[in-house]
């Protein structure tokens, strides 16, 4: 096995990071790929309750970096999905317990483990970035469509072309195609033009999201959720299937064709 | 309701205020410095050449995420030779 890792960063915090490992991880395990998710929020872990796995650490994170465990052993093992794995962050330390060089090494190792690494990069642009990102083969930024998220998401793409980790995808999170129709809402067309980078993912805002980390249980497990969708999508583009853009809009174009005018 | 108070739809404010911000944030390049540019280039090429002030142009073009400085400076039309 030679994994790939992937890093979710994004600059601003809130955009919706953690939701998407946790979603894109288990779309990928339950498509039969061995993935390893990642906590890089150290002091601020979240990752462990998304995924519904809170109760069942034992180790993390810096317990491996500093060698109090075996990396097999801060590997938390999904009982729905055998094929997701967790490594949780440290809740009582800060990021200065782990380095760059440190997360390249982990990385190395885990490579040899699974199919596919992915990192929960914490918000901001210092050490706990630069931590997630070392190790990165890829690097997706995670945006809003919404001005303070796109102008951090800008200065994090730049970041990581700088440090020559680019050229980064986006995913834009949280679309409310109502609002964008309405013209309150930047469209995804704006926010590429912007940001003028690939485009791997658009998420529908979706009250199932709050649902799902209310209960531990990725809504991308849920066939009916639209926001599990779009990350089941992004899943896919992961593993190189062509899968058209933008189902939410489609949904209406059809609907148009079918009722003869415009759908609000 | 009514249409000549009718606003610019906010996302439209939010794209051409994101245009100019990023510009910025990308090259380090206030306006001011870029006021500051525009007047020395315009001395320095007065003494070359004759230019309406009025006339000159600079900006910052992009492209994809590539950012250029482009000045559009007219020559005023020289009457020495005829």
């Amino acid at each position: 096995m030679t994994a790939k890792i992937i890093t979710i960063t994004s600059g601003k915090g809130g955009v919706g990071k953690t939701t998407a490992v946790a979603n894109i991880a288990v779309s990928l395990a339950a498509r039969g790929q061995k993935v390893v998710c990642i906590d890089g929020d150290i002091g601020l872990r979240n990752l462990d309750v998304v995924l519904g796995l809170e109760n069942r650490i034992v180790y993390d994170l810096v317990d491996v970096i500093e060698g109090r465990c075996r990396l097999r052993q801060a590997m938390i093992r999904d009982k729905r999905l055998p094929e997701l794995h967790l490594i949780p962050a440290a809740q009582t330390r800060d990021k200065s317990a782990v380095s760059p060089s440190d997360m390249i090494r982990l990385g190395d190792e885990l490579r040899e483990e699974c199919d596919w690494v992915i990192i929960d990069s914490p918000a901001g642009i210092e050490r706990g970035f630069r931590n997630a990102i070392a190790a990165a083969d890829k690097v997706l930024v995670m945006t809003n469509p919404e001005v303070s998220a796109v102008r951090d998401a800008d200065r994090v793409v730049g970041l990581l072309d700088a440090d020559e980790k680019g050229p980064a995808s986006l995913i834009i999170n949280r679309l409310n195609i109502t609002m964008v129709k309405r013209g309150d809402m930047l469209a995804v067309e704006d926010v590429l033009e912007l940001l003028a980078i690939e485009l791997i993912g658009i998420v529908p805002e979706d009250e199932g999201v709050i649902v799902a980390s209310n209960r531990g249980t990725p809504l991308a497990l849920d066939p009916k959720s639209r926001a599990g969708l779009a990350f089941q999508n992004i899943a896919r583009r992961i593993l190189g299937e062509e899968i058209p853009f933008l189902d939410l809009e489609n949904h209406n174009l059809l609907q148009r064709i079918f009722t003869g005018r415009k759908t609000t | 309701m009514t249409p000549l108070f009718r606003r610019k739809k906010s996302a439209s404010s939010a794209k051409e205020r994101l245009q100019l911000v990023l510009i910025h944030d990308r090259t380090d390049l206030s306006p001011s410095v870029l006021d500051a540019l525009k007047d020395d280039l315009i001395a320095t090429i007065s003494r070359h050449v004759a230019i309406d002030p009025t006339e000159v142009d600079i900006r910052i073009a992009h492209e994809g995420r590539s950012q250029r400085l482009v000045a559009d400076i007219p020559l005023q039309t020289s009457h020495r030779h005829r």
